[in-house]
């Protein structure tokens, strides 16, 4: 790896940190009272953004993206991390995964979703399958030449803004040595389709405005035209796309940990008790000195694993290390930073309280601690026969 | 026409100065350096110039620090269309005074041959405001300070100023040096396409002594003190208390 950034990631990171001090911050506090990202204020950001060229550059260019390498876009995504995610979804980043679409889907859906004229959400979660995404119940079966999907997915992000749903389902069940094994196929589902619908979801106490939806397929029937790469191939099209996502969360933990750590370090240095800035305390002091080294530590860990990706190395132990250490230090140091703060830290005067409970989900969505952990003992144990 | 823009690397609005321990200046070490906000809305307004087909080519240039090459990439990333450096300094604390720089913007001038020079009013770290009247007097050109409002109509421009007590509305003759002031326009974000095109383009790299300017300095600062820390006010009941309080105070 190559230490520092380069003079172009450096006028990134400073144009998108600009970007959302600017055109984010300015609303997140309605964000936080309402619940809801007013309609114009979405367009506006979404039209910025556009107009900026960084919509969907997480895309190659061949698509009209931005071409960006790993590196490149977890250094957008850190500082996008410093703001609302409610907001800053219409800073528009499609899922890759998009780029498994084949024949008409690529007018269909594609450069839709790279122009900002759709937007996706990404189902895999169901009520009784999180973790173990095997283990789901939605399925579809083959009735003539179509398809017809019935089950319920949950908590899916970003699923009241989304034209259309990239939905994994079960199309069928291996017998293998080891019990049986779903298959799984990925289907385009547009919003409104007969059969589909999409439901209010729960009340989440990280990140306000950014709400998770149920959906519900009811006999919906597609052609095989909605099929996204092979069938039965769901694995591998998750495999292939989905694996750097948790480089995203890792990235914007950084970028949130850092906003977070220039409070404390402020109020540390000027709150005074007993006659000085309690940033004199040891027992202050030092846990901006923790702070600080962790932020970094967990920094250079998801861009060293970026980087890996870049170049083509085997990376999945490095990111599940990346997305471990970061959203566990997101909440050491929003923990922090209220102590910091003493009784003002609790109280949503500042918006500690906030960045503390959107820490929350950070060590469970994208995979779970547990199963990121599971994932780094696997990948160095399985080598030895353990 | 030619544009010339001068941007200078200063210490970020943003950041909290501190005195150095022996009075010299501000502390400068570790410190976020940025563009200095009055030349980038100079930048923007040449840029936006050229989208109008009033100017074909904007040259940004520098004079300072190596270190100012960073500024220079940001000028290139919002729409230059190219940049020179002209190394002047070693330590980032040494700052070259107004009339070395305009010395320095006058052979520029003499080689570049713009038709205009568009600078900030003045930089944020030192306040001098006045290297672009200095320019204008060694190239005899007309000048324009303070603009919040430039039309380029041929060979005059027409230059609203922001003075005290209102606008005041200039004819100037071309060529010029115009300075701009806050609300002239809102700088735009450099995009993603041209920041990853910004390397690409032309920046050369010059020095003092190739323009045979001599940039040792002609001020000494006595000292540098940080501004005296404002005492809290306090909250009166009524008028009458306000009244006995100025009284008090002696302001009335
Ligand atoms: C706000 C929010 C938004 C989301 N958005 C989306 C979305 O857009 N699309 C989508 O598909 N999903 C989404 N998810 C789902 C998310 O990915 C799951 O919540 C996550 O995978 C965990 O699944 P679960 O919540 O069912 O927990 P479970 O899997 O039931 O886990 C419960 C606990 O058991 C532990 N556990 C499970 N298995 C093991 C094991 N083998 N070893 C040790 N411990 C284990 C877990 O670590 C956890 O602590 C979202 C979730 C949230 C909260
Ligand atoms: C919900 C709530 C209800 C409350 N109710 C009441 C009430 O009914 N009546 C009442 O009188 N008070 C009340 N309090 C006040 C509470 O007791 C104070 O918040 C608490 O004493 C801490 O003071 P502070 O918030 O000003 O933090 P500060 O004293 O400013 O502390 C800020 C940080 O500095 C640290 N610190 C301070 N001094 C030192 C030191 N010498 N060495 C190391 N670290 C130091 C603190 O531990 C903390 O981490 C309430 C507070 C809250 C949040």
């Amino acid at each position: 790896m190559q230490y520092g950034l380069t003079e172009e990631q450096e006028m990134i990171a400073a144009t998108v940190r600009s970007f959302v001090e600017n055109e984010i911050y300015p609303h997140e506090d309605l964000v936080e009272r309402t619940g809801e990202v007013p309609a114009e204020i979405a367009q506006e950001i979404k039209q910025k953004t556009l107009d900026l060229g960084f919509y969907a550059c997480n895309f190659p260019e061949s698509v009209g993206g931005a071409g960006l390498s790993h590196m490149d876009f977890a250094i957008v995504e850190r500082e996008l991390g410093r703001g609302s995610m409610a907001l800053n979804h219409f800073f528009g980043r499609p899922q890759n995964i998009l780029m498994a679409c084949d024949g008409d889907q690529v007018d269909r859906y594609l450069m839709p979703a790279v122009r900002g004229e759709k937007m996706d959400a990404l189902a895999m979660t169901e009520p009784g399958a999180g973790s173990d995404v095997r283990g789901m119940k939605c399925s579809a079966v083959r009735d003539g030449g179509d398809w017809v999907l019935n089950g319920t997915k949950h908590f899916i992000s970003g699923a009241d803004h989304a034209d259309f749903f990239i939905v994994f389902v079960a199309t069928g069940e291996d017998h293998t040595p080891r019990g049986p094994k779903k298959r799984i196929t990925t289907f385009l589902v547009d919003r409104g389709h007969p059969g589909f619908t999409v439901r209010d979801g729960y009340k989440s106490v990280s990140h306000r405005g950014y709400k998770n939806m149920i959906l519900e397929f009811d006999d919906c029937r597609l052609p095989d035209a909605q099929v996204l790469g092979e069938v039965d191939g769901g694995f591998e099209v998750m495999n292939t796309w989905l694996y750097a996502t948790r480089i995203t969360v890792a990235t914007m933990c950084v970028g949130r940990a850092r906003r977070v750590f220039d409070y404390a370090l402020d109020y540390a240095a000027q709150r005074e008790q007993f006659g000085q800035p309690i940033g004199k305390f040891q027992g202050i002091g030092f846990q901006i000195a923790d702070m600080i080294t962790e932020i970094d530590a967990a920094d250079l860990l998801t861009l060293a694993a970026a980087d890996r990706l870049d170049k083509g190395l085997p990376s999945n132990r490095e990111i599940a290390s990346a997305k471990l250490y970061a959203s566990e230090m997101l909440a050491r140091v929003t923990d922090a930073a209220i102590q910091v703060h003493g009784g003002m830290g609790l109280m949503d005067d500042f918006p500690l309280e906030r960045f503390w409970r959107d820490a929350r989900v950070e060590r469970i969505w994208d995979g779970t601690s547990e199963i990121q952990r599971h994932i780094i003992a696997r990948d160095l144990l399985r080598p030895l026969g353990a | 026409m030619k544009v010339l823009v001068p941007v200078k690397r200063v210490i970020d609005y943003n950041v909290k100065v501190r005195v150095k321990a022996d009075g010299s200046g501000v502390d400068l070490a570790n410190v976020k350096m940025s563009m200095n906000p009055f030349d980038e809305i100079a930048v923007e307004e040449a840029i936006r110039l050229k989208e109008a087909g009033k100017a074909d080519e904007v040259v940004a240039v520098s004079i300072g620090v190596k270190q100012a090459q960073e500024t220079l990439r940001t000028a290139l990333a919002m729409g230059a269309d190219r940049a020179i450096l002209v190394v002047a300094a070693d330590d980032v604390h040494e700052d070259i005074e107004p009339l070395a720089v305009a010395k320095i913007l006058a052979k520029v001038v003499e080689e570049e041959q713009p038709g205009l020079v568009l600078a900030g009013k003045q930089a944020i770290d030192n306040d001098m405001n006045a290297t672009g009247q200095m320019l204008s007097a060694l190239l005899g050109w007309s000048q324009g300070t303070f603009a919040s409002e430039l039309d380029i109509d041929g060979d005059k421009a027409v230059v609203t100023r922001e003075v005290d007590g209102g606008l005041q509305t200039i004819n100037v003759t071309m060529p010029a040096i115009i300075t701009v002031d806050l609300r002239l326009n809102e700088p735009r974000y450099a995009s993603l396409p041209n920041i990853m095109k910004a390397k690409r383009k032309p920046l050369d790299e010059k020095t003092a002594a190739d323009y045979g300017v001599d940039t040792t300095p002609r001020l000494a600062v006595v000292s540098t003190a940080e501004p005296e820390a404002r005492a809290a006010g306090i909250i009166v009941g009524s008028v009458d208390e306000l009244v006995e309080k100025l009284k008090e105070a002696g302001a009335v």
